[in-house]
């Protein structure tokens, strides 16, 4: 007798009834009569909301930077010819129309740099080397003039013209990198096991984070003047500068201590044993592990910093969000379609903090992976 | 003895010369404000204080007239702050909780647009989201003779949100005190969805299938067994939150409403006092910060595992 099957059986099919659009819809929208009731209503709200939109912002809408016609559709339509009219003037503020090539390579070369810090591939010594010849380039490119005596060739263009989305960018960028070290130094500082260093360094960090960013810019502006030698005025974008990176320090303090707390004790004094000192251990054993930890919350961290750099249009500096106020406000004309401006600059602002976002989470990934 | 070689000793001097190059810089930046101050003629002291304001403030929780004290007037403004902030956080944390269950929800329509919602509203900064709602009041709405309305019990103009029914003579909700807490609590409920999103899903899943097992309806498997864990998650970065929205608020500057850093600046204006006015925002910040702070450890405490 043979219990054996002379022939191999051909293989069955995978369950396919899972994989179903219908049973996925079955599952996802019409599962539990709440499920389906709440489909009903939302559905409901999209079909009623969503042709409105299409007709206001697409079919009614005007393209060209036709000021007349823009006016005609004024209540059916919107106006991105607004957009078409002042896209110059929002990207980058004052800086005079002719050289505005040089905002807009020293942004693309500033942006090229930020995505290739996002890659692991490239975090070594070098980009520190290469951080600190952009600053160098996007300054002079900027500012033109003469440079430590060397005349560039380049139009002098003093501060108080530069806006923008170039503004908007190196405020963000410059302040995080400056406040990084200062936040580590102060994270280690509340760490510490000396008494009047852990002191200060909690009153520091909880005195700003205990108060809105605007005031820090208020302080900035008004006093800083004040404190430094008399005569003494420094520039107002770096009375900002000034200003952010001791706010963003504060909270990257907090994050980074968060990553120190993560490291085991065992680290430390495995370091000690092998008779590394205090700054060797921090910076070859722990920082290196303590802020492999909080890349995702620095992301997070550098996205608030970025969309808080549009509070600097309150203490008159225009970026972004002033150089729109900029563009529109003052030109009767175009005045009443603000709202399309503004959405216009949301659009920029949403691409630039979404993609942070999601980068974050990749990070997040990577990192909980190894 | 002195000795370099033991720690304690390099600790004390390590610390001596801290405090040393700390009090020489305070002190040196505490001579130039001095000279600064003396050079430019700036009185200071907190004596203004009494003086009378000479400025109107458009609105108040109680009758304001421009010969009122800079005192009263800083009263205005931390109570104007207050009444958005309470309200933007009560709003806030409903709205959240809601979206926050909403993206967990097994309905895919709710959960994508729970989801959808809380990306617009996070990734925009909130001080352009207060002008655009400023914008959609001020300019958008229909005039005061021809207002919206909503039933016969509110009217929206213009001029604001009118509620005639309340009390005798009405009341009326001004665009920027409407555009300022519509933005933040929008803006805030992003936050907090995601804040509730996070507790409940740190929840263990064999919680929840022991609550289905022992047969809980739905709603009591959320309220015994879901909630009380995730709470214990949720408390310490929803108190962040809050002390978010109370510090948000004071956008309200951008926009022109009357809160307390709009408030202090118009003094600091006036009276050219920097470091009082700005030291009066920073105490009170941190005073509201602080009280905030303390009964969210409160609630926290008794959210608390609590372990034998």
């Amino acid at each position: 007798m043979q219990y054996r099957a002379s022939t191999l059986l051909p293989a069955r099919q995978p369950p396919l009834q899972n994989t179903r659009v219908m049973q996925w819809a079955k599952q996802n929208l019409w599962g539990t009569s709440v499920s389906a009731v709440t489909t009903a209503l939302l559905v409901l709200i999209l079909l009623w909301s969503i042709p409105s939109l299409l007709e206001w912002s697409v079919v009614h809408a005007v393209f060209s930077a036709n000021a007349d016609q823009c006016q005609a559709a004024r209540d059916i339509g919107a106006c991105w010819g607004v957009v078409a009219e002042k896209y110059r003037v929002i990207l980058f503020g004052r800086y005079p129309f002719d050289a505005q090539w040089r905002p807009l390579l020293a942004t693309l070369v500033l942006t090229l740099l930020l995505v290739a810090s996002c890659l692991p591939v490239f975090w070594n010594r070098y980009l520190a080397v290469a951080w600190a010849s952009i600053w160098l380039f996007f300054f002079v490119l900027m500012g033109g003039g003469k440079w430590l005596g060397i005349p560039t060739g380049l139009v002098y263009i003093p501060t108080d013209q530069w806006g923008g989305l170039p503004l908007t960018m190196m405020l963000a960028t410059l302040s995080i990198t400056l406040a990084f070290p200062l936040a580590i130094l102060v994270a280690l500082g509340r760490q510490s096991t000396m008494p009047a260093v852990r002191s200060v360094c909690i009153v520091y960090v909880e005195l700003v984070r205990g108060v809105p960013l605007i005031s820090v810019l208020f302080m900035a502006s008004f006093m800083l003047p004040l404190l430094l030698p008399t005569g003494t005025s420094p520039d107002v974008l770096i009375r900002v500068l000034v200003g952010i990176t001791l706010f963003s320090a504060a909270y990257t303090a907090e994050i980074v201590r968060g990553g120190l707390q993560a490291i085991p004790r065992g680290q430390v004094e495995a370091a000690y044993t092998l008779g590394l000192g205090y700054w060797q251990t921090q910076r070859q054993v722990v920082l290196p592990q303590a802020l492999a930890h909080v890349v995702p919350s620095l992301m997070n961290n550098f996205i608030a910093i970025f969309k808080d750099t549009s509070l600097v249009t309150i203490v008159s500096l225009y970026e972004l969000t002033g150089a729109l106020g900029l563009a529109v406000s003052g030109d009767p004309n175009w005045r009443p379609f603000k709202l399309e401006a503004y959405l216009f600059i949301t659009l920029i602002y949403f691409c630039i903090c979404f993609a942070m976002s999601r980068y974050s989470l990749w990070v997040e990934r990577q990192v909980s992976h190894r | 003895m002195l000795n370099w070689r033991s720690q304690r000793v390099r600790a004390w001097v390590y610390q001596i010369a801290f405090i040393a190059v700390l009090i020489a810089l305070v002190g040196w930046l505490l001579h130039n404000t001095l000279g600064n101050m003396r050079m430019r003629g700036i009185q200071s002291g907190f004596d203004f204080l009494l003086d009378p304001a000479g400025f109107d403030i458009s609105e108040s929780m109680f009758a304001f007239m421009s010969t009122q004290t800079y005192g009263q007037a800083f009263l205005v403004g931390l109570l104007n702050t207050l009444r958005v902030s309470c309200i933007a956080i009560v709003i806030c944390t409903l709205w959240g909780t809601l979206l926050g269950i909403g993206r967990l929800s097994n309905n895919a329509l709710a959960r994508g647009l729970c989801y959808a919602y809380t990306e617009v509203f996070r990734n925009i900064p909130l001080l352009l989201q207060l002008l655009m709602w400023y914008v959609v009041l001020v300019e958008l709405m229909p005039d005061t003779e021809t207002p919206l309305y909503f039933g016969d019990w509110v009217l929206l103009s213009k001029e604001g949100l009118a509620l005639p029914w309340i009390m005798s003579e009405g009341l009326t909700l001004s665009p920027e005190f409407l555009a300022l807490t519509w933005g933040l609590t929008l803006y805030t409920s992003a936050f907090v969805a995601e804040v509730v999103r996070s507790g409940i899903q740190s929840v263990p899943i064999g919680q929840i299938e022991a609550a289905l097992s022992i047969g809980l309806s739905p709603w009591q498997r959320l309220r015994l067994v879901v909630l009380p864990q995730a709470l214990r998650l949720i408390v310490p970065p929803l108190t962040n939150q809050y002390l978010n929205a109370i510090k948000n608020s004071s956008l309200a500057v951008a926009i022109g409403y009357p809160d307390l850093v709009s408030i202090s600046n118009t003094t600091l204006n006036q009276t050219g006092r920097a470091v009082e006015c700005i030291a009066i925002v920073m105490a009170v910040y941190l005073t509201l910060s602080l009280l905030t702070a303390s009964a969210m450890n409160y609630f926290n405490r008794r959210a608390a595992l609590k372990e034998r």
